[in-house]
């Protein structure tokens, strides 16, 4: 059992110390601006977690950035750098939109599941299409994702305008958003299950999230395609020696990157938005996903305490910048938290390198010879 | 001869583990040192703790018989100690003199001054009759150059005395005696060399002194010239070693592997294997026989199909696998020990236990319906690292954590496992100490006396002298001759390595 404890804290220990050192940082700029840094913290926590309203609010931040950060993890385990996050939940947005309108006349619990799958597909299709250009043609998946990004924005700001328009759709000029989903076509809110959530717009999709990130646990440590991916994402020639096939895995892991930012487009349209805005930009959650799964660890189960974390700072910031403290403080926190992480990552790749460990006792006195 | 250096009892503990124990070792002015053990011995801690890279716990160190601390590799190289490490830490697209100076650049204002460089570079290496060029890029240039890159690299920081490890391991026959003659060229400067390794046969040719650790404990001190292999081996091991395996009488049978005029493009797109023929029996050993880089790998890799095959066919046990997928040649009855153990054979960062199930991960009764059972994995991980007798602390530690030896014994562990119709073993013990060695000899026999087929690639001659039943000899991608381990010579075999046919072999016998 110390076994394992050592174990867990080996691992975690790098992300706990950044989290620790980001909030330190924090202290220290929120006191140099002349405030008191434990008033600002509570208010943080306050706002974030003070209660069941709160709570709520955090909760549906946490969910599309956790899809995010699953979607970035699963991509980092099979050594891919899946930037193409945001342009996979948008492509998932729209091909929800459409689903719904289009099977509206379906039972809820047929309609649902096939929307959430629809989204899934999209998006994974999305990513699929990044992870089979690398696979054939050898396409950095950095490069194609960043563009596959800008076309699915824009593909969907055209969708949103005139094949999914209200008004398109019954015959007026267009407008600037889609239709909006039927009701069978909606997630239960929170306060309708549990009614202390108040006025929070928490809605069920948060377990939804919890469930993928469990189910993705599961395929990556406990069944054969697992043990592929993450083969291939640690050592790509001893993956094809061992007869793992490295293109195979690269699509599937790219489809299944793309399938959970999918999802997450989906549930969020679902459960909260209901409708596609044309947007200038994107939306910013694949982003925060990368940094979420840096976070955790590249680990399905380590993301959601650091989807949490950046849910609480998100939500948090408001109540925070109501008692006098500018809520830029908490971008400086997670900033803080990223250098480290980040940072640490590249000593420990240098570290690697130059075979400067020491650390590592086995590995010291293991190293004899050849 | 004077006494240059000495540690005086040297101790050193990990966690769980002594690694030195009271170790002590004097090194005079001039000589070669060869310091052996098997691995895990200390040889490399005793060395780190020299070079600064680790703290002794207890004991001291005298260079000219005045006392000094080593806190770090930069004071040990103000000391004059320069150490070459196995793997070499050059900057791969620097030149030659780049590489040299480099952490100590000649300037001019604020530029470097290149010209300075070179000819620093030139003056050392003409000091020592070490040949290089100083504009060559270091992705260009041999191993054996590489390394003597990394000497005068030493050199030019003023090393006095040199520690090299395992400083043959990646070297060629020829290369192996150029650098015999480095060394005698530095010792006769007067430099003193301290040379870890497990190879009896270079010890015996490069050395004046030998010590010998076991367990991280020194054994003893000896005079080359007063001992010989065995009793070296014996002192290593602790127990009397077989160099040479005794080979039991055996009828090929069969023809499990054939290849016919294969031809194999390397990954420039130039031929590398060209129109090779030979067949693999029942029962036999055969040996591929060359200089390193004349095609072996291409040859292995495209049986294996980890490379395309540009022309022509392998059969394995009447199965035409030619150009087939990886699975499928495991599939077909393929062991395979590969030559480079860290890049193909182990995912160093994983555990022994998924390590040991790579390549029939997906087959029960490891996994049933694409799920894992990971109670049998972790049976069978502890089996295995009990059968081949691996020294780890546990199954769970990395693979990248062991020893060379042990992540060989993983490797050898999970290849017999399959119980394979064809092993195919490249270069299976390069690196490894004499009981390791003894220990791969051993099981690729009891793979033969099992009615198995083995496919031996090695650059060691004794070791195919002392294993093949047949020996095939390559070179530039093609095979110049098979002979009959009993017609076989190593002056015949070195000949035809070199290029001579198998028709030349009259005149050498």
């Amino acid at each position: 059992m110390k076994g394992k404890l050592t174990y867990i804290w080996s691992v975690t220990r790098l992300p706990v110390v950044a989290v620790a050192f980001g909030f330190i940082v924090g202290a220290l700029c929120i006191a140099v601006t002349g405030n008191n840094p434990l008033v600002a913290y509570m208010a943080l926590f306050k706002g974030s977690l003070g209660s069941m309203p709160s709570i709520g609010e955090t909760m549906y931040k946490v969910t599309p950035i956790l899809f995010t950060g699953l979607a970035a993890a699963i991509s980092f385990r099979c050594g891919l750098f899946n930037i193409g996050a945001e342009g996979q939940y948008v492509v998932a947005t729209v091909a929800t939109v459409a689903v719904a309108w289009f099977g509206q006349e379906l039972p809820r619990l047929i309609l649902l599941p096939l929307i959430l799958i629809a989204g899934f597909c999209a998006g994974g299709i999305w990513g699929g299409f990044a992870g089979l250009l690398k696979a054939k043609r050898g396409i950095n998946e950095v490069i194609s994702t960043i563009m596959l990004n800008w076309i699915a924005l824009y593909i969907a700001n055209y969708m949103v305008r005139v094949p999914l328009s209200t008004n398109v759709l019954a015959g007026l000029p267009r407008a600037g958003h889609s239709v909006i989903i039927p009701d069978a076509a909606k997630l239960t809110k929170l306060k309708e299950l549990v009614s202390s959530f108040g006025y929070s717009s928490a809605h069920t999709g948060i377990f939804i999230a919890l469930a993928a990130a469990v189910v993705m646990w599961y395929i990556l440590f406990k069944t054969t395609t697992g043990y592929e991916i993450r083969t291939v994402g640690l050592n790509a020639s001893a993956a094809e020696y061992g007869g793992i096939s490295k293109a195979k895995n690269t699509v599937l892991a790219m489809f299944l990157s793309g399938g959970l930012a999918g999802l997450g487009g989906a549930v969020q349209i679902t459960g909260l938005v209901f409708m596609v805005n044309q947007s200038p930009a994107l939306p910013g959650y694949g982003f925060t996903g990368l940094s979420v799964a840096l976070v955790g660890c590249s680990h399905p189960l380590g993301v959601i305490p650091s989807a949490l974390l950046f849910g609480i700072l998100e939500n948090g910031s408001r109540q925070m910048q109501l008692a006098g403290i500018p809520s830029e403080i908490t971008s400086i926190i997670s900033g803080v938290i990223l250098v480290f992480i980040a940072g640490s990552l590249i000593l420990k790749l240098a570290g690697d390198k130059l075979k400067f460990f020491g650390k590592n006792p086995a590995v010291d006195t293991g190293k004899e010879g050849a | 001869m004077d006494t240059i250096l000495e540690m005086h009892n040297i101790t050193k503990v990990y966690p769980g583990v002594t690694a030195l124990d009271n170790v002590s070792i004097s090194i005079k002015k001039g000589e070669v040192h060869a310091l052996i053990g098997e691995n895990g011995a200390g040889k490399t801690t005793l060395m780190n703790i020299l070079y600064g890279l680790y703290q002794p716990d207890a004991g001291r160190i005298l260079l000219n018989g005045k006392p000094v601390s080593i806190n770090s590799p930069r004071e040990a190289i103000a000391l004059g100690i320069g150490m070459v490490h196995q793997h070499f830490m050059l900057v791969e697209n620097f030149t030659v003199a780049e590489n040299i100076v480099l952490g100590h650049e000649p300037r001019k204002g604020l530029t470097l001054d290149m010209e300075a460089a070179k000819a620093s570079v030139r003056e050392v290496s003409d000091r020592f009759g070490l040949e290089v060029d100083p504009d060559a890029r270091i992705e260009d240039i041999s191993v054996g150059l590489s390394q003597r890159v990394e000497i005068l690299k030493a050199l030019h920081k003023g090393a006095e005395i040199l520690i090299l490890d395992e400083p043959t391991a990646v070297l060629t026959p020829q290369e192996i005696d150029d650098l015999g003659e480095i060394l005698q060229n530095l010792t006769k400067e007067g430099k003193s060399i301290i040379m870890i390794t497990h190879k009896l046969k270079e010890v015996l040719g490069m050395s004046d002194r030998v010590t010998i650790l076991r367990r991280g404990k020194v054994v003893g001190t000896v005079q080359t010239s007063e001992t010989t292999a065995d009793e070296l081996a014996e002192m290593m091991v602790g127990r009397e070693v077989n160099l040479s395996s005794d080979k039991a009488e055996k009828t090929a049978g069969e023809v499990i592997l054939s290849v016919e005029h294969l031809t194999v493009k390397d990954h420039r797109n130039l031929p590398a294997v060209k129109d090779v023929s030979f067949e693999v029996r029942q029962g036999e050993i055969l040996a591929i026989a060359g200089v390193d880089g004349n095609g072996q790998k291409e040859l292995v890799e495209a049986i294996t199909g980890l490379m395309p095959t540009e022309s022509g066919k392998v059969t394995l046990c009447g199965k035409d696998i030619t150009g087939a997928n990886p699975r499928t040649v495991i599939e077909a009855g393929t062991g395979h020990i590969p030559q480079d153990r860290q890049k193909r054979g182990l995912i160093l960062q994983s555990s022994l236990t998924e390590n040991l199930i790579l390549g029939y991960h997906y087959r029960p009764p490891f996994a049933k319906n694409g799920r894992m059972d990971q109670v049998k994995i972790a049976e069978h991980g502890k089996e295995l690292i009990q059968e081949f007798d691996i020294r780890t602390p546990n199954q769970e530690v990395s693979a990248g954590s062991l020893s060379g030896g042990n992540q060989q014994k993983v490797i050898i562990a999970r290849e017999f496992y399959k119980d394979p119709s064809l092993l195919i073993a490249a270069q299976p013990t390069r690196g490894l100490d004499v009981g390791a060695i003894e220990f791969v000899h051993m099981r690729l026999l009891e793979q033969r006396d099992n009615n198995k087929a083995v496919l031996l690639v090695s650059l060691e001659l004794d070791e195919i002298m002392n294993l093949a039943d047949r020996i095939a000899v390559i070179y530039h991608g093609q095979i110049v001759g098979v002979l009959d381990a009993a017609q076989a010579t190593e002056r015949k075999l070195g000949l035809m390595m070199a290029g001579g046919t198998s028709e030349d072999k009259g005149d050498v016998s």
